[in-house]
């Protein structure tokens, strides 16, 4: 029988990525669609926590594959595990969140299963066997509906366009004995800097504030309103290339793409590149000198003015109304 | 060390996509190609790699004979030499990643470096199929530690470091919450992020040498690939359009919208 497979994917600190929880509510709504069942695929050092903490999220199976060539993720050791537990419970479907792991790790998977690959896919159609992928192309200025003609089909999904799975069910835990050629890849992990920060995840947060060029470097304004809101401090390419803050904020489609539900962009212009990685907000603020700034043209609300007057202004004003 | 890098022919960037009106694929007419930017930077990487170490660079690139100009582009640029493969119709990442595996086992390069992903599709899997048809380590996504703006940057040094015997190099990856770095034995497949380098502009004298410079013309059939596409597009549409926003005053004005208009704060 054909069956859905998502990857879990942990983070560096063993909990969980909650990008998962999305990555699980597609592929429940892929597995409703094709007729089969979601399993999931877990792979760590040590997978028996995080089994667990993954048990109530409705899939009907969840394989462990351990193995101490998991304690860092490289696509070499981490591609032929997953693959032989597709091949092994005959899934169909292979697929993951698009985050930067999964976005690495799936094409490699696809390329042992011979199966063509959606990426950053939005929504699926069809049923059974015949499932449409919709997708976007041109960084979000088009959308398309394609089909993949393998037997075996693999897929990334982005994850803000999926609500995280609600709990439901418990999953029946197994292990997999992981192949041989896990280990000795010849790729070794070297080392990771995190980017560590009191504030939510960028991909994750309801509220993101960013700046752009007009800050002139600045950010104490932006990480000011960010505070006063709870919110993710984002920026646009131009800053991060010049090393004003680091890339790990970077708003855009070659950075993080995000769909909050109010998004700020003070000083940025709005070039294609930013649009496509935030046009999916709910609401969309933009300050800006330029009344002609392109970005005005996709916010809901725009002010025309300098932001080092417009963000003390508009802080003072939340906070008085706390 | 001989280094292969790809240069796809893509939209300009900076141009307006529209979709025809059937769906059948996006308005033509008025629309500049480039070289997809990606693979721009892994050009770039490829030089700053060659110039470092000795060694050549030879550009790929797959489509019909348009996409010599982009192989021209990469020759001025200072690539040694170009290979087209000439395939007029569909591609997709697995049928790309067949044809430039027939490439690298002619070429046989110590590096393959190509853009993480081309800016049409926005698949970004090209590279990783490549890497496991091939057998080789894989590090995408390489990017930079230091600022664009950096004096590294201005003098042109690689950010992957090569090791003094050449059998391995360390790759600085953009990944989620901050950069990771691996160690790939080579030959080994690097894909690119758009912070890895600024690309250089072809010179005039770059581009006159750039005339004399062999492309080398291969088929599928001659690679022995059969090219036909498994990713099938069967529409495309444009994206629902946003409401048309406003202006407001002050921010007075803003904040009372946000909270009783939008109710988001």
């Amino acid at each position: 029988m054909s069956t859905v497979l998502i990857v879990a994917e942990a983070q560096p600190d063993g909990s969980l990525r909650k990008a998962t929880l999305n990555a699980i509510h597609a592929g429940k709504d892929l597995a409703q669609k094709a007729g089969a069942p979601l399993h999931l695929a877990l792979l760590a050092e040590d997978p028996a926590r995080l089994a667990e903490a993954l048990k109530p999220y409705g899939a009907a199976a969840i394989h462990t594959i351990a193995s101490p060539a998991f304690a860092h993720y490289v696509a070499e050791s981490f591609a032929p595990a997953v693959a032989a537990l597709a091949t092994s419970i005959g899934a169909s479907f292979v697929g993951a969140a698009a985050t930067a792991q999964g976005r690495d790790l799936l094409p490699r998977v696809a390329a042992r299963l011979k199966a063509a690959m959606a990426s950053d896919v939005l929504a699926f159609s069809g049923s059974g066997t015949d499932i449409t992928f919709t997708r976007p192309m041109w960084a979000g200025s088009v959308i398309a509906d394609v089909k993949l003609k393998t037997p075996v089909k693999a897929f990334t999904v982005r994850a803000t366009e999926f609500s995280a799975a609600e709990p439901g069910g418990s999953a029946e835990v197994k292990a997999f004995a992981p192949p041989a050629d896990v280990a000795g890849a010849p790729t070794q992990f070297v080392s990771f800097n995190e980017v560590k920060s009191a504030r939510p995840e960028l991909t994750e947060a309801s509220i993101v504030v960013s700046g752009g060029r007009g800050t002139k470097g600045d950010f104490k304004e932006i990480e000011a309103l960010a505070d006063e809101l709870g919110a993710a401090v984002g920026a646009s390419r131009a800053v991060c290339d010049a090393g004003w803050v680091p890339n790990d904020l970077q708003v855009g489609q070659t950075g993080k793409v995000v769909a909050p539900k109010l998004y700020i962009a003070a000083g940025i212009s709005g070039a294609i590149q930013h649009l496509a990685g935030m046009k999916g907000s709910k609401t969309i603020v933009a300050i800006n000198k330029d009344p002609e700034a392109p970005i005005f043209q996709v916010a809901d609300y725009g002010i025309v003015g300098d932001l080092f007057k417009v963000l003390p202004e508009l802080r003072a004003a939340i906070h008085a109304a706390k | 060390m001989k280094i292969l890098v790809t240069a796809k022919r893509v939209e300009d960037p900076e141009s307006k996509i529209k979709v025809k009106a059937d769906g059948s694929g996006i308005v033509q007419e008025g629309l500049k190609y480039k070289i997809n930017p990606f693979d721009e930077i892994a050009v770039e990487e490829g030089l700053r790699l060659a110039a470092k170490h000795g060694g050549e660079v030879v550009v790929v690139s797959i489509g019909a004979k348009e996409v010599q100009e982009q192989l021209r582009h990469a020759l001025a640029m200072g690539a040694t030499k170009a290979v087209w493969v000439n395939h007029a119709g569909a591609l997709d990442p697995m049928s790309a990643a067949a044809l430039l595996k027939g490439v690298v086992e002619r070429e046989k390069p110590d590096l393959a470096i190509l853009g993480k992903q081309s800016i049409d599709d926005d698949q970004n899997q090209t590279g990783q199929y490549l890497a496991e048809w091939l057998g080789w380590s894989q590090a995408t996504f390489a990017s930079k530690v230091d600022s664009l703006e950096s004096e590294a940057e201005k003098a042109k040094a690689p950010a992957i470091q090569v090791a003094a015997d050449g059998k391995t190099a360390q790759v600085v990856r953009e990944v989620d919450n901050g950069l990771a770095t691996l160690s790939v034995k080579l030959p080994a497949v690097v894909t690119t992020d758009l912070r890895l380098n600024l690309p250089r502009y072809a010179s005039l004298p770059g581009i006159m040498k750039a005339k004399n410079k062999p492309i080398e013309e291969l088929t599928p059939a001659a690679l022995g690939v059969d090219p036909s596409a498994q990713v099938e597009v069967v529409k495309l549409s444009a994206p629902p359009p946003r409401k048309a926003g406003i202006k407001v005053g002050d921010v007075q004005e803003l904040f009372t919208r946000l909270k009783n208009e939008a109710k988001v704060i």
